[in-house]
């Protein structure tokens, strides 16, 4: 398979403030070294609970925001790992001016706020493209329809604004916005958590089917591990900033590996009444991104630490084929876990 | 069995500008005593509503418009209910947060950020247990060890025994109001303080000495969560209302509240009410569920009835609609919108969007009926 992007250390710290001088005093590390490959053509799911870096980790490949260290390396289509280039440390106005903006996009979590409340539906899609290139008149509408009835809409729907929508058919319209430029990697960043049960899965349904279309590569952040479950390939665990665990969804979901996937896991309610799980409570909250644990970031709640746990951070180490875990003692976890929790 | 509130055709309406919003249609439902009922449904379904309308907490331009609440507190006889849309605000008042308290959706938007949580927490105390605390303060205030002098100690011990006769009398209430006389209540909120530490420990708070005397801000979401679940709890109810408690939380600490609310299930409280969007925490913590559509309850049964044996084409779509762990294939989704309350399909609300509509369905709205055993679903056509 071809890489599209690839995450080497990538971190992003936001700096906190204080003082009279308004110094740097500290910082909330949001993402502190992060490797991912992504490939071509798949849906890699990322889950994690609030605070944990999902999102700016969505930001952050694409360049919404300026990562603190570390590079995203972007592999143009056709052009083999030669033409790779450096998204982390190129300017902003170079990547608008090769055109590499268009080819990666973004749809935020809740439509209301994404959407500009005093632009048509028209105008809100036609942005994007008249940003990158120069169309006009009878050709943008065209296209515009187009991208509107690739969403599942009419062009009735042309000439209105975004609240005389329903938040279904608003989160379409974001979807047409960030497809419009032929965007090769789209960042969805939790696009279902504001919609209702049944409009969720018309929505996960349609990105389904965008992706087969348009030959998509799709990174999904989401808390919702069962949406996760249904559209992505590949799944990545996060926990305060960093990755514990990465392999293919089936995997991920039969066989979990690293504690904090088990306990997440067993978290999920399902809506089945004959399926008896045994659950994992997890003590205590996630620690603060400030100052996180030293050693593993997991240890302070983790039911298996040792010794080695406190001191030492454990890497991202490849267990099997496609199958990464950040865990010292990842070997003996499954006998562990069945021990403790049947 | 035996019932403990029942609501009967219950009418509620928000009057807007856009024109009235009929959210809740004749709501039927009866919740009975050591069970724990959920409701389910999209967002502006009417679960919330009809949990206000059950406290008769429906904010402004709402109203109820009619039906009654029947509550039967009483467990053994079933003559003796009563009818809170006919009592006084007086009594409501009464009751709400006594006999049946709420947990409100957002932790946040629920406590006070300029008190401490152990003074929210002491306010149910000191609202609906005046007697015995003063009862508590008196038998300190006699007790042989007690170090206040003793012209004070004589003092409060006739104010205390005045309160504990009639803690409402004009005299005390004036006492209250007025500097230096108020300290008279020092005592007392010092003892509701106490039992206030020790309901938050009894929900899993370690520490909770130090814990009452933080901040809300100085709390993780969990851990408001859990101190909303304790103003609930402060006076034992007999019917907990949960308003969506888990859905702004995380997986692993919604884990840790449903635990929780299962626990104190056996223990403390008589029935739930739970009210979520999220069919998989009803699955796991309630034994009765209703599915709610449109204002309209569409399908009563019992949780694993509900689950195997889905008869509304709503409930259907529902669980259909959901991902599963064992998802195959194409997740299912349900054509077209929730319809605007203003101006509600005519007949069955959910007939726009229903795969097996028939032609009554859009003239006739359907009534609960029995389709099993403690099962019912309103539907005209009910397919197999």
């Amino acid at each position: 398979m071809q890489k599209i992007l690839e995450l080497k250390r990538l971190k992003k710290h936001y700096p906190i403030l204080g003082g009279v001088l308004r110094k740097k005093i500290s910082s909330v590390r949001a993402l502190d070294g992060i490797d991912l490959d992504i490939y071509r053509g798949e849906c890699l799911g990322v889950v994690g609970e609030s605070g944990c870096g999902k999102t700016t980790a969505g930001k952050t490949i694409i360049r919404l925001h300026t990562p603190t260290n570390g590079s995203v390396y972007y592999y143009p289509e056709g052009r083999g790992p030669e033409g790779r280039m450096d998204i982390a440390s190129t300017k902003i106005s170079a990547l608008k001016r090769l055109g590499i903006r268009s080819k990666l996009q973004m749809v935020f979590q809740d439509p209301t706020t994404s959407l500009n409340p005093r632009m048509l539906a028209k105008h809100i899609i036609a942005e994007p493209i008249k940003v990158q290139e120069n169309v006009g008149g009878r050709e943008l509408e065209g296209r515009i329809i187009g991208l509107l009835q690739l969403v599942g809409m009419t062009r009735d729907h042309l000439l209105r604004y975004p609240h005389e929508f329903s938040g279904g058919q608003r989160q379409r319209i974001a979807v047409a916005r960030a497809i419009a430029t032929n965007p090769e990697f789209i960042v969805l960043d939790e696009p279902t958590s504001a919609l209702d049960v049944s409009v969720q899965a018309q929505i996960l349904n349609l990105l389904k089917s965008l992706q087969e279309k348009l030959n998509l590569t799709y990174l999904f952040v989401t808390h919702h591990l069962l949406v996760v479950k249904y559209i992505s390939d590949r799944t990545a665990v996060m926990y305060l900033g960093k990755i514990v665990e990465l392999g293919k969804t089936r995997d991920i979901f039969s066989r979990p590996i690293h504690p904090y996937t088990h306990a997440l896991l067993s978290g999920i309610p399902i809506p089945d009444v004959e399926h008896k799980q045994h659950r994992i409570i997890l003590t205590g909250d996630v620690p603060s991104p400030v100052n996180p644990p030293q050693g593993c970031r997991f240890h302070t709640r983790c039911a298996f630490s040792v010794d080695r746990c406190r001191m030492e951070d454990p890497d991202l180490a490849e267990v099997e084929n496609g199958r990464s875990v950040a865990c010292h003692r990842q070997h003996e976890m499954e006998k562990l876990v069945s021990d403790r929790f049947g | 069995m035996s019932k403990l509130v029942e609501l009967v055709d219950i009418v509620t309406n928000f009057y807007t500008y856009e024109g009235t919003v009929k959210a809740l249609n004749r709501v039927s439902l009866t919740i009975e005593h050591g069970s724990s009922f959920g409701l389910v449904g999209e967002s502006g379904c009417g679960k919330s509503v009809t949990a206000r309308s059950i406290m008769r907490v429906v904010q402004e331009p709402g109203r109820i418009e009619g039906g009654s609440v029947l509550v039967y507190l009483d467990e053994t006889d079933e003559t003796k209910m009563i009818d809170l849309m006919k009592q006084s605000e007086d009594y409501m008042v009464d009751l709400r947060g006594n006999k049946i308290s709420m947990i409100f959706q957002e932790p946040n938007a629920a406590l006070n950020p300029i008190m401490s949580v152990g003074e929210q927490v002491a306010e149910s105390f000191l609202f609906h247990r005046k007697q015995e605390l003063c009862k508590k303060v008196l038998s300190e205030l006699n007790s042989p060890d007690c170090k206040t002098i003793y012209p004070l100690r004589k003092l409060l011990q006739s104010i205390y025994m005045a309160a504990d006769e009639n803690p409402d009398s004009f005299g005390l209430k004036l006492m209250s109001k007025i500097p230096v006389l108020k300290w008279w209540r020092r005592r007392m909120k010092q003892e509701a303080l106490k039992q206030s530490a020790e309901i938050i420990s009894k929900l899993g708070i370690p520490n909770p000495a130090e814990v009452v005397k933080l901040y809300p801000h100085n709390l993780s979401g969990g851990m408001k969560q859990r101190i909303v679940i304790a103003i609930a709890l402060a006076c034992n109810p007999v019917l907990l209302i949960a308003d969506e408690a888990t859905s702004n939380l995380d997986v692993t600490i919604q884990a840790q509240i449903l635990e929780l609310l299962r626990e104190l299930k056996q223990k403390e409280i008589s029935s739930i009410l739970l009210i979520t969007h999220d069919l998989g925490v009803v699955a796991e913590t309630c034994d009765r569920v209703g599915v709610m559509y449109a204002g309209n309850l569409c399908e009563v049964a019992d949780v694993k009835d509900l689950f195997s044996h889905p008869r509304h084409p709503y409930t259907r779509a529902l669980l259909d609609s959901v991902p599963k762990l064992s998802q195959e294939g194409e997740l299912k989704s349900i054509e077209g919108n929730v319809p605007n309350l203003v101006t509600p399909p005519p007949g069955c609300r959910f007939h726009p969007r229903c795969p097996y509509r028939k032609g009554i369905c859009s003239v006739e709205l359907p009534e609960l009926r029995n389709v099993g055993k403690n099962h019912q679903a309103a539907c005209h056509v009910l397919p197999e």
